[in-house]
């Protein structure tokens, strides 16, 4: 940049001169302002650098084998930061996906094997279930305005009692279930790589958000929402729908979840993933999603997950406590928060 | 594209494209309006000022559909209209900048011109998968820039939290004065802008006007009112004191005027 402009009155130049120098950048900054542009790239590295040390630290760590076992655990997690991010991205929070996705999955599993519905009416009526779940969630939300954080704590427990009055406590085993609820469990081989059905039903749902999110009008609306209410109501987006929407959204994902759970566990019960919900939001937050609103990416949430699955194979394999692996896990989440606001911070 | 053709300034055509007719709007006791009238005219910035509780807020929400007047008439280019929302007003063509600026800080500058008026890609992946077309009004945004003679905005890709207070104001001015809007209404658009950014708000205004775009403009600030504003709207204690002109009366008239100590 040259600075003799000959182009313009000299009072613009003065100013770009002005300009110019509020630019000048130190070496932090500029980082600060591409992970701040690319929200995705922080986890990234992360998950890169994760990879490199514990394929380092141990040589079974990097065997496909073990590769394809840490996307087959990550799958049901993965699942539901997907909905988690949506419900995030609109400055919300979701206590309740985990238990929506378990009443969903004893519903089916119940529907089929005790009521003998064969399992694509089975899954269906899941995904009613994760619907009704999501309206009524979007309900309160938008309706009642009452925090987000305060109605899925509410239905969190709603949810867990219903699932437990539902089931009667009882576990459903796969081996009793239409082929079709367990099918997300199955593997097939892809060269030396068994990829289970489950991880490639959790990309495909990956990739139509992150479509959604990015391409569609109201992917944007979701951010603009998240971002600031009131300016997005002022825009003329209405506000309310794109909330219901969103919460409908994340409890068809949820469903799915429900689906994919079953086959990878080869049960409906009642009593697991009490802490998906957690897992969930750890996923997003590691991913690089603000919890303000937004600001993220669903991709980020993949990656979160991953992280994760990372970080505890990878200790496990290490021979370290699984003690140490929540430890590391939540060292973790404060870090992501922490580099979330210092990214925030950018300023021109 | 729809925008409209504008008119050059200073047409003999003086019917006033906004008139507003014995406003009047209470709020249980408390008298807001008190039978306000007010005429805006193409190609003019028109000031409204006034103390605080002096009216000049619910004078501009009845004139943006954010309040419903409990009665008075308002016409837009002579005819009646009835706002029952923001959302019909902005529907014929008032648009309104307020004060809290409401642009969305993530989203890019594009993004926000396009805000809740996206528009999709044509054929089969805009109508069935419902695409938006990134590139088009990317494209369309800085011809509506540079149409506004927006300079300060060259990048229409940047997120506008990246951009300085100003030029954020201008995002938010730009869009209001984009896509064939007849009116626009800036509420206090320098109040949180330094000496700077204040000016190129200002020429943003005084351009719009040049442009024919009829520019209602609320500030506390007499320097900026007196700098761009062709008439002076004085509220107060719910009625329009005064209308003046910054050459008809001096800065010290219009605050005697706005406090009670002088009438015009």
């Amino acid at each position: 940049m040259t600075q003799q402009q000959t182009a313009g009155p000299p009072a613009t130049g003065h100013a770009d001169l002005a300009e110019e120098f509020l630019d000048r950048q130190t070496p932090l900054s500029r980082i600060r302002n591409v992970l701040h542009r690319y929200p995705a790239l922080s986890p990234a590295i992360v998950l890169l650098v994760a990879v490199v040390v514990f394929g380092l630290l141990n040589d079974r760590f990097l065997r496909v084998e073990n590769l394809s076992l840490i996307t087959q655990q990550v799958s049901v997690v993965g699942t539901l930061a997907i909905a988690q991010t949506l419900i995030i991205l609109t400055a919300g929070i979701d206590l309740s996906v985990g238990a929506v996705m378990i009443l969903g999955s004893m519903v089916v599993a119940q529907l089929a094997v005790s009521s003998g519905m064969p399992g694509p009416l089975a899954l269906l009526a899941g995904l009613v279930v994760g619907l009704a779940a999501g309206a009524l969630n979007g309900f309160l939300v938008t309706r009642f305005r009452l925090p987000p954080f305060i109605v899925t704590l509410g239905t969190l427990n709603i949810f867990i009692a219903l699932t437990l009055l539902y089931s009667g406590g009882s576990t459903v085993r796969g081996s009793s279930m239409p082929g079709l609820l367990t099918w997300m469990g199955s593997t097939f081989p892809v060269g030396p790589v068994r990829i289970s059905t489950g991880v490639v039903m959790m990309l495909l749902l990956y990739i139509a958000v992150a479509f959604i999110l990015g391409k569609t009008a109201w992917g944007r609306h979701v951010y603009a929402v998240g971002d600031d209410k009131e300016a997005a109501r002022l825009a003329g987006i209405p506000v309310n729908r794109v909330l219901m929407s969103v919460y409908l959204a994340a409890g068809a994902v949820l469903a799915i979840g429900a689906w994919i759970q079953i086959g990878r566990t080869n049960a409906a019960s009642p009593n697991a993933g009490v802490d998906l919900n957690l897992d969930s939001i750890t996923a997003v937050v590691i991913g690089g999603t603000s919890l303000f609103g937004g600001r993220g990416s669903v991709w980020g949430s993949l990656l979160g997950a991953l992280i994760v699955g990372v970080f505890r194979n990878g200790l496990s394999l290490a021979g370290l406590d699984v003690l140490y692996q929540t430890l590391a896990v939540g060292v973790l989440i404060i870090l992501a928060v922490s580099i979330d606001q210092w990214i925030r911070k950018v300023k021109s | 594209m729809t925008a409209t053709e504008i008119q050059p300034a200073n047409t003999e055509v003086r019917q006033p494209i906004l008139q507003a007719r014995n406003l009047v709007k209470t709020f249980g006791r408390v008298v807001g309006l008190d039978g306000v009238s007010l005429d805006l005219y193409p190609g003019e910035v028109l000031a409204v000022i006034g103390d605080n509780g002096a009216g000049k807020s619910t004078l501009i929400k009845c004139l943006t559909g954010a309040e419903i007047p409990d009665s008075g008439e308002l016409k837009l280019s002579g005819q009646p209209v009835h706002f029952k929302r923001p959302q019909d007003a902005r529907a014929h063509g008032i648009e309104t900048v307020y004060q809290n600026l409401a642009v969305s800080p993530a989203l890019d500058v594009a993004s926000n011109l396009f805000l809740g008026r996206e528009e999709r890609l044509p054929g089969p992946l805009g109508k069935i998968f419902r695409v938006l077309d990134t590139k088009g009004m990317r494209r369309k945004a800085k011809e509506e820039l540079t149409r506004l003679g927006i300079s300060t905005l060259q990048d229409v890709t940047v997120p506008v939290e990246n951009l300085s207070g100003g030029q954020r104001q201008a995002v938010a001015v730009a869009r209001a004065a984009a896509f064939g809007s007849k009116v626009v209404v800036l509420d206090e658009p320098t109040a949180a802008l330094g000496v700077r950014e204040s000016n190129q708000v200002l020429q943003l205004v005084r351009d719009l006007r040049d442009r024919g775009l009829p520019v209602i403009l609320i500030s506390h600030n007499m320097p900026h009112v007196f700098d761009v504003a062709d008439r002076i709207h004085i509220q107060r204690l719910g009625k329009c004191a005064a209308t003046i002109t910054p050459e008809s009366h001096s800065m010290t008239d219009a605050v005697a005027i706005m406090t009670g100590a002088a009438t015009a």
